[in-house]
Parts: C-alpha cells; sequence; structure tokens
C-alpha cells in the first residue's frame, strides 16, 4: 500500500513525539512506531532531566555546558553542547506546561537533585540541576509528549516496523514499514524523514536496554549509505542489577548512595577524590572494573555493591520508590537493609547518525546534509555527549534536537515537492523478507544474536585492547557470514515477530562492525572508549570524529572530521 | 530447575480454535516468566507470539494471564509462578496470535478521557506552582503505563466492551485531581455517562491485578464521589 505524506517520523520515543509535536500542526506527518509509542524506552528513563533553573541553589547554562563539554572528554562538539543546555531551561518549563508532574519543593517549584559530573563553578562541586519526577522521569517525559500528540491530533501508525528508506536523487524520498499485525509491506512517500529509533544495546549481553533497542534506524540508514558517527564511543553504566543489566539510576548515588566493595571499602575515593561516587560514568565504570579485576569483587566475583542503608529511608521511598523496588522483585534484596548486588551494564549509544544542530543528517566529513534526512534522539550523533554522556542530558537532548529537528522538517517541506520514487520501492524489502520466509532450514537467530552479545561483551566492552578487538572483528565477521544463512520457524503473515528478530539481527551485526572498526582504529582512551594498550587521551592524533561506511561486502571504510571547539579547551580530566 | 509452561496457542493463518501446548524449559528460580517465554521462542518454538521490550515492568507490553491472574510476565518470577506455570492471553479482548490482543478499544476508551493537561490560561514565562500535597493527590495515577491489566481483569468489562473500565478511569483520575488542569467537568461528563465511572462494582480485581500497584479502586472511588459531590 502507498502512502503519501510530507513527513515522516520513525520513532515514538522522546525524540519521535517531540519531533511530531512541531512537525504535525504545519505539516501532514504520519508518526511510524514499532512499539506503541508509550512503549518506547524512554520510558525507562529514571533519574532526571537536567537544565540550570537554579531552582534550589545557584547555577548557570555556562556551568552546565563546562560539565558536559568535560563530561564528554572534549569530543562533544561545543556550539551544539551550547544550544542544548541553552535550551534546556525552556525546555524543561514547557514539559511543566504540557503537564510534566515533576516533584516539587516546599513552595511548588520544580525540585533540582544531584547526578553524576554535574558541577558548579566550572568543577568546584556538585549542583543540583536534575529536575525529576521521582525516579521515573522518564515514564512522565513519555507519557506528558504521548498525551500531547493526542491533543493535537498526530497520526501514528502503531506496530510498524520501518526497514528501508528510499533515497532519490540524493534526496530523502520515503521509507518502507512492515505492518505486524497483517504481514503487509507499505510505502510511504515524504518529502522529509526524521529518524528517532533509539539505541542498540542489545548488541550486548548485560544491557540496560529494551528488547527492541536493535538499531533499526541507524542500520537501515547505514546499509543505504550514510556513514555512522563514533560509534566506538559506548556508554557502560555503573549500576546495573547484577547479571540482569536492569538500571539502577545514578539518582541513587546523587541522593548519597555509595558504592563498596568487597572490603567493604568506599572506592570510588581513591579514583574520583572531589566527588567521588558522582564521578561521570565511565571513570565510575571503570574504577568497578578495576576493583573486581583486581579481585576486590564481592567474595571476588564480578560484581560490587551499591550501599543505601545510610539513607533515610523516607528518601528511598519518596524519590527512589522503582528502582529499590527493581532490587525487591528481581534480586531478593531490601535496599534499606541490604548492599544490592551491581556491575556495569551497556546502556547508551554517544554515536549514531551524524546531524547538525538542526537534526539535518550530514554525510561527510564537510557536514554535507541529505535534503529531507533528520535524525534526532539516541539514534542521532550531535554531537553533544563525545566520547562519554553525563546523566540527565540524554532526556534533555531528545526533546531539544527533537524539537529543532522536527521545525526545520516543517519548515524543509514547505517549498520543495515530492522526490520521485524509484521503482519497485518496496522491492528490495520484500526480497529481504521473503528470502528469510522461504529458507528452512539454516542458523537459529537466537543462538547468533546470543553469541554476537557474548564476544561483545567480553572483547570490546569497557576496557578493550587490540586483541580484544581483533577477536570481535573475527567474531563479527563470522557471525555475519552465517546470518546470511538463517532460518526462523513461523513463516507466517500475522505478528511475525520471529521474523521481526532476525531482521533485527541483522541491523545489530551491521552497527557491531562499524563499533569495533572505530574501536580498533582509535588507539586512545576517551570517556567510555577505554584502550588498556592506549591508556591516555591523545588530542594530537584523535580530537576528531570517526565516520564509518558500510561496503557491499561488509567491509567497513573510516574517515574522519574535527571537532567543533570552543570556549573549552581540552584539559585533563580530573575529578 | 525444570518448568513445565502450558500455553493458550492460537494463529489465525492455521487454527480455527485456540489450544494449550505444553513446553519444558530448564530455568533458575530467579528468572522473569518473561525469560521463559523467550528461551521456548529462541530454543524450542519461534512461532510462539506475545509483546515486549522492557523487561522490567515499565514498558507495559506483556500483561497476560499467568496462572489465572493478570500480570506482566517480566515482572513475575519463576520462584512465585511455580514449576508449573499456564499462561493465555489476557480477557475481554480479542487475540491476535497466541498471548497478542487487539488493543485498539482499550486505547480508545483512554483516549476518550481526553488524557492531557487543559488550561486555558496564559502560559507562564516559568513552570507552574503546585505544592507537594496539590501534587500527592494524583501522583499515584500517574505510574499508569497502560498494560491494560487492569481493565482486562475486570468481570464487567468482560461482559461489556464498552464499559471505559478502570485504566481509563485511572487516566482521568490523573488530570481531574491535577491543581494545574481545568477540564476535570468535561471528563466528569464522560465518565458520567452509562458506560462511565458508575458500572464499577468495586470488585478489586482492578487494584489486584496493578503491576504498578496503583490504589485503583480508590482513584475509582474518588472519582465517583467527585462527580456525585462536584467537587474535586
Ligand atoms: C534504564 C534507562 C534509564 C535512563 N535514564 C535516563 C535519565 O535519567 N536521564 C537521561 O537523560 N537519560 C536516561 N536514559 C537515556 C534515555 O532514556 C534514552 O537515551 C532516550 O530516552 C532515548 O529516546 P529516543 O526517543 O531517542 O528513543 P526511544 O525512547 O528508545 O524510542 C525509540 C522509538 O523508535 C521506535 N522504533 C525503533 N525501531 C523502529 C523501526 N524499525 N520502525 C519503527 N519504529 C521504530 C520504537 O518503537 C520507539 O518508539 C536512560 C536509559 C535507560 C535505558
Ligand atoms: S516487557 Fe515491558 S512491562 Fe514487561
Amino acid at each position: 500500500m502507498l502512502h503519501t505524506f510530507d513527513a515522516v517520523i520513525v520513532g515514538a520515543g522522546g525524540a519521535g513525539l517531540r519531533a511530531a509535536l512541531a512537525a504535525s500542526p504545519r505539516c501532514k506527518t504520519a508518526v511510524l512506531t514499532k512499539l506503541y509509542p508509550t512503549r518506547s524506552h524512554t520510558g525507562a528513563a529514571q533519574g532526571g532531566m537536567c537544565a540550570a533553573l537554579a531552582n534550589t541553589e545557584e547555577d548557570s547554562w555556562e556551568w552546565h555546558a563546562f560539565d558536559t563539554v568535560k563530561g564528554s572528554d572534549y569530543l562533544g562538539d561545543q556550539p551544539a553542547i551550547d544550544i542544548m543546555c541553552k535550551e534546556a531551561v525552556d525546555a524543561v518549563i514547557e514539559l511543566e506546561h504540557f503537564g510534566l508532574p515533576f516533584t516539587r519543593t516546599e513552595d511548588g517549584h520544580i525540585d533540582q537533585r544531584r547526578f553524576g559530573g554535574h558541577t558548579h563553578d566550572h568543577g568546584k562541586g556538585p549542583v543540583r540541576r536534575a529536575c525529576y519526577s521521582a525516579d521515573r522521569t522518564g515514564h512522565m517525559i513519555l507519557q506528558t509528549l504521548y498525551q500531547q500528540c493526542l491533543a493535537n491530533d498526530v497520526q501514528f501508525f502503531d506496530e510498524f516496523q520501518v526497514l528501508d528508506v528510499l533515497i532519490s536523487d540524493g534526496r530523502a524520498a520515503g521509507v518502507v514499514a512492515l505492518e505486524l499485525a497483517t504481514g503487509e509491506v507499505h510505502t510511504f512517500r515524504s518529502k522529509a524523514i526524521l529518524w528517532a529509533t533509539g539505541g542498540f544495546g542489545r548488541m550486548f549481553k548485560v544491557t540496560s536496554n529494551a528488547h527492541a533497542l536493535t538499531g533499526d534506524g541507524p542500520g537501515v540508514c547505514f546499509r543505504r549509505g550514510i556513514p555512522m558517527e563514533d560509534m566506538e564511543f559506548f556508554q557502560f553504566h555503573p549500576t546495573g542489577i547484577y547479571k540482569m543489566g536492569i538500571l539502577l539510576s545514578e539518582a541513587a548515588r546523587g541522593e548519597g548512595g555509595i558504592l563498596r566493595n568487597d572490603k567493604g571499602e568506599r572506592f570510588m575515593e581513591r579514583y574520583a577524590p572531589t566527588i567521588k561516587d558522582l564521578a561521570p560514568r565511565d571513570m565510575v565504570s571503570r574504577a568497578i572494573q578495576t576493583e573486581i579485576l583486581e579481585g576486590r569483587g564481592i567474595d571476588g566475583k564480578d560484581y560490587v555493591h551499591l550501599d543505601l542503608t545510610h539513607l533515610d529511608p523516607e528518601v528511598i521511598d519518596e524519590k527512589l520508590p522503582d528502582i529499590t523496588e527493581f532490587a525487591r522483585t528481581y534480586l531478593g534484596v531490601e535496599p534499606k537493609t541490604e548492599c544490592v548486588p551491581i556491575q556495569p551494564t551497556a546502556h547508551y549509544a554517544m554515536g549514531g547518525i551524524p546531524t547538525d544542530v538542526d537534526g539535518r543528517v550530514v554525510i561527510d566529513a564537510n557536514d554535507t546534509p541529505l535534503p529531507g534526512m533528520y535524525a534526532a534522539g539516541e539514534c542521532a550523533c550531535v554531537s553533544v555527549h563525545g566520547a562519554n554522556r553525563l546523566g540527565t542530558n540524554s532526556l534533555l537532548d531528545i526533546v531539544v534536537f527533537g524539537r529543532r529537528g522536527g521545525e526545520h522538517m516543517a519548515e524543509f517541506v514547505q517549498d520543495v515537492d515530492h522526490a520521485e520514487l524509484p521503482n519497485d520501492a518496496d522491492e528490495p524489502t520484500r526480497e529481504m523478507i521473503d528470502a528469510i520466509l522461504d529458507r528452512e532450514e539454516g542458523e537459529a537467530v537466537g543462538q547468533l544474536r546470543a553469541e554476537l552479545q557474548q564476544t561483545m561483551t567480553d572483547n570490546a566492552g569497557v576496557f578493550r585492547t587490540d586483541e580484544t578487538l581483533a577477536q570481535a572483528q573475527e567474531d563479527v565477521d563470522e557471525i555475519a557470514e552465517r546470518y546470511e544463512s538463517i532460518a526462523i520457524d513461523d513463516h507466517g503473515q500475522t505478528f511475525n515477530t520471529d521474523l521481526a528478530e532476525a531482521i533485527e539481527l541483522g541491523f545489530l551485526i551491521d552497527l557491531a562492525r562499524a563499533l569495533v572498526a572505530g574501536a580498533r582504529k582509535r588507539t586512545e582512551s576517551r570517556g567510555g572508549h577505554s584502550r588498556d594498550d592506549y591508556p591516555d587521551r591523545d588530542d594530537e592524533n584523535f580530537l576528531k570524529h570517526t565516520l564509518a561506511w558500510l561496503g557491499d561486502d561488509g567491509s567497513i571504510e573510516l574517515d574522519y572530521k574535527p571537532v567543533k571547539l570552543g570556549r573549552y579547551e581540552p584539559q585533563e580530566r580530573k575529578y | 530447575m525444570k518448568t513445565t509452561v502450558k500455553i493458550k496457542r492460537y494463529d489465525p493463518d492455521i487454527d480455527d480454535v485456540a489450544y494449550w501446548q505444553d513446553f519444558e524449559v530448564e530455568c533458575d528460580e530467579m528468572d522473569r516468566v518473561l525469560d521463559i517465554l523467550n528461551t521456548i521462542k529462541w530454543e524450542q518454538d519461534g512461532t510462539l507470539s506475545y509483546r515486549r521490550s522492557c523487561a522490567h515492568g515499565i514498558c507495559g507490553s506483556d500483561a497476560m494471564v499467568i496462572n489465572g491472574s493478570n500480570a506482566l510476565a517480566c515482572k513475575m518470577l519463576v520462584k512465585e509462578a511455580g514449576s508449573s506455570i499456564t499462561v493465555e492471553p489476557i480477557r475481554g479482548l480479542p487475540v491476535v496470535k497466541d498471548l497478542i490482543v487487539d488493543m485498539e478499544t482499550f486505547f480508545d476508551a483512554y483516549k476518550s478521557v481526553m488524557p492531557y493537561l487543559i488550561n486555558d490560561d496564559p502560559v507562564p514565562d516559568r513552570e507552574r506552582l503546585q505544592t507537594p500535597e496539590q501534587h500527592e493527590k494524583f501522583e499515584d495515577t500517574t505510574k499508569c503505563i497502560l498494560c491494560a491489566a487492569c481493565t482486562t481483569s475486570c468481570p464487567i468489562f468482560w461482559t461489556n466492551d464498552e464499559y471505559l473500565g478502570p485504566a481509563a478511569i485511572v487516566n482521568a483520575h490523573r488530570f481531574i485531581f491535577d491543581s494545574r488542569d481545568q477540564a476535570g467537568g468535561e471528563r466528569m461528563a464522560v465518565l458520567g455517562t452509562r458506560e462511565g465511572v458508575f458500572r464499577c462494582r468495586t470488585a478489586f480485581n482492578c487494584t489486584e491485578a496493578c503491576p504498578r500497584d496503583i490504589q485503583v479502586t480508590r482513584a475509582v472511588e474518588e472519582v465517583k464521589r467527585a462527580i456525585l459531590f462536584k467537587k474535586i
């Protein structure tokens, strides 16, 4: 079936919904989403969204910008960071006006709390900057934006999974999507497309990411010749529930929680003497991993403790109700009286589809835009997070750049016609689907995915060396080859999740290749990318963004583009 | 340990009627029921179909009837569910395939209560003020993840799918009791109709079914009282 719209938004998490609110009143807009909008993983975000409101103590957007630049290990683009931190205040106020039920101060203002890496006076000490709604801030953002979309009659195509993008005459022309309920393939002709498909943490074994976070948007673009930026920078969050990876927000440490090793020692004092447990995530994850490797994990095992037992039980109930409930449900541990076993968990993709500050997808080292193509949120790389994202800056990123992308897109479509659709626009998608459906015997998807997740966790995780990355590369190449002959059990049309999972695995494999190739070539340690064999940051050679292209044969070609610097000169990163 | 799982299967492309199928799964007592479904899907039978995403009780995808009661598969552990588990789709909504139901009427009911903040005053420069006490009045109902566990546990809803159901009422409550909202009257007009809040017979199934521990029956009662006494 053929549909025609001015603008198509792929994804209905915070980024997609905010873009829809901006675009929908001005042009005929469709939002395609493989999950019901309220099932998006933005709803899992817990801790908060930062903005220098200065509601509880002195703060300024410049301090926020400085912290973000420093947190990014100087790889973030400073003009984009300035925009984000400046617009943060309005973004939070706007969400409040949309109805978001923020936790309040006694006098009725939006309350704020501490979060890792956020400081006053350029690093002097922690500051209360995170606006929050208990520990379900993302849930409230997702619900509130969806509610506003309903109020504004945004048109949704729920449970439509986009599998291809159409580009003709060097312009965006549309997308092809599978309607999950019926198995029907639909073509959406459109003057502009905005990708907002979220992250791809399912590449790793232990992750805080939902099953659905398989990088479909970046995967589709990658196969159509669009490069991926900074894929080697993947954030491992320090406090995932042991073995399961379910996140326990940094808010737990913001409210006073402490990490302890087997000896009961508050080991972060050794790694970040000034802000200790509230150091940025890359540092805390490395510290935990180091404790474990040096034998100070609990009982010598691969986890440490998050200690909340000294917190006021009322604070736990009021400010951290959900995450403490997770500990009870999934570990059988009572955080008010017992320490919670945690380990680093694959959490956030700093890299993704390269864009400029208006959400336009840019496709080379000169930042040449691809007309009509936009991206926002975790699937995009603006880059405001550089080599390491600060907590609370993603919820901010998705609303600020979701809106900017949506607005620019609505403006763009006013003056252009639809690009010609390529002949048989949906043919490649049908072929891909049929090839999988028709194969009676072959490799099992579940098994291949487990192997991919295992090697990525073992060899491209918190610490990397050339040796481990070479191993990952070899494994991923082999998995990719076997992927060519996958077979599934379900050959039907109705809600074929077997098919959907098989296709998703393909995207994960392609993106894993980019991650590993970029990581191998980056012979330095910066932010979330930590090389044992090159432990120092190397600004002379690597103060630049990686761009990776996918070849027809699955090979990866790399190029680089300069970081956009600004007020803050790269310095050694100490906390 | 070994667990036997009995699952109600139905594929409209193949089956005339639903049937039960047994699976045996090697698992740990700390596994989620969702982990078991995944093991079956990934290792035994890829045709098994269900919705899931977050895997920790936050996205609302995987409400199903487990051992006779509504629950999220990702929030129920094997140690509670036992070594013999039955799983079937939530009731009162048409089954699309296996454990997947058609949620259209559920979301239509939700949309009918105008689930968004309505306030026509000029927009102030900064936040609208709201004290912690005012916030407290509706905080519980903001936790809803629209999983439909409550609505599809309601005996009134099973016999009358025109009934708006507890989830819609919970979401109306969330706005009616929000000090910043001005459309309580309009919402109460919707809820005061024949298919609205007074159909509720206080069976408490909904409160028990809610995986977010929302006091659903209390919210329904508060809305009833607000309509009867015309005050919020
Ligand atoms: C547990 C957890 C806690 C977090 N806490 C915080 C926090 O406190 N503060 C903070 O700033 N950040 C936090 N983050 C990060 C932040 O929540 C995410 O980065 C952000 O919400 C991503 O939003 P998004 O809109 O880009 O994507 P998502 O919300 O993930 O949405 C992706 C959307 O894309 C759709 N989609 C995907 N593929 C397709 C396809 N092929 N076709 C159609 N649709 C598709 C999905 O249906 C979904 O609607 C947290 C993350 C996690 C995992
Ligand atoms: S999978 Fe999200 S609630 Fe269970």
